[in-house]
């Protein structure tokens, strides 16, 4: 089975490009952008600001199931062309990744299905590379998580 | 023992890049690795020590020797590294896709009604 979702990172460059298909008419898609209430649902992040338009800006917030803020992101709208583009920057606070441009371009396949590319472009190739494998570092942490509370549980 | 050693962090250093390279081709003894380096012998020992740790390397006895070869299964998933953040992704746009399509079966229902 073709993935529906592809992650383009050539090697040495500063940018990735991230596209998937969905079965979802072109403007369903962009909803899901662009109305708070399913951006939270589908991003599983409470949406403090989002103003759909040219200089608007946005900030969500993600909690932990304890209800503590874990991560807050925030960036500015550069472009907004309802079904057909958003490009905006991306910053997560207090930490150590600079802010990220993003071109999101939304395309119509047939009547029920659509498709988005998504590039973004980093400061340098590092932090690209660093924000790359953020989730296989986290799924590493995790193991060795788990490994020490066996460990613990021996001693 | 430091279980939190990363294997990027193990691979971030050129001399255990090289050792993993020399081993590649062949199982070899710590001698005869140590050998293709300038470094003092436990300099070299402890380099083994952390790609083993970070299991990058196994060790296999055979008879008085310890032998290292590369664990293949492990410097896959370091190739694959891009893998869980392709995941991530997939994930948070099927979570889109459902959501939408229940507000679209919700949304088709008021327009009937």
């Amino acid at each position: 089975m073709e993935r529906k979702t592809k992650v383009n990172a050539e090697d040495g460059k500063q940018e990735i490009v991230i596209t998937r298909e969905f079965d979802l008419p072109l403007d369903l898609l962009f909803k899901a952008y662009v109305e708070p209430e399913i951006v939270e649902q589908w991003m599983g992040t409470k949406v403090l600001k989002l103003e759909n338009k040219q200089h608007g800006g946005y900030r969500f917030e993600t909690s932990d199931p304890q209800g503590n803020v874990v991560l807050r992101t925030n960036g500015v709208i550069h472009e907004f062309v309802p079904n057909e583009k958003i490009t905006r920057t991306f910053e997560m606070e207090n930490t150590p990744f600079a802010v990220q441009l993003e071109f999101l371009e939304f395309e119509s396949l047939a009547d029920d299905t659509s498709k988005l590319n998504m590039h973004i472009v980093f400061r340098s190739v590092e932090l690209r590379d660093q924000l790359l494998k953020l989730p296989f570092a986290q799924g590493i942490n995790m193991a060795h998580n788990r490994l020490q509370d066996i460990v613990s549980k021996l001693k | 023992m430091n279980l939190r050693r990363d294997v990027f962090q193990a691979i971030a250093d050129p001399t255990r890049r090289a050792i993993l390279l020399l081993v590649a081709s062949q199982s070899m003894t710590a001698g005869a690795i140590a050998a293709n380096f300038d470094s003092a012998r436990p300099t070299v020992s402890k380099h083994l020590q952390i790609l083993t740790e970070c299991e990058l390397l196994e060790q296999e006895q055979n008879g008085r020797e310890m032998y290292y070869h590369l664990n293949p299964k492990k410097i896959k998933e370091i190739a694959d590294f891009i893998e869980p953040f392709r995941e991530m992704w997939d994930q948070r746009f099927n979570k889109l896709e459902t959501v939408m399509k229940r507000y679209q079966a919700r949304d088709g229902k008021k327009n009937k009604g």
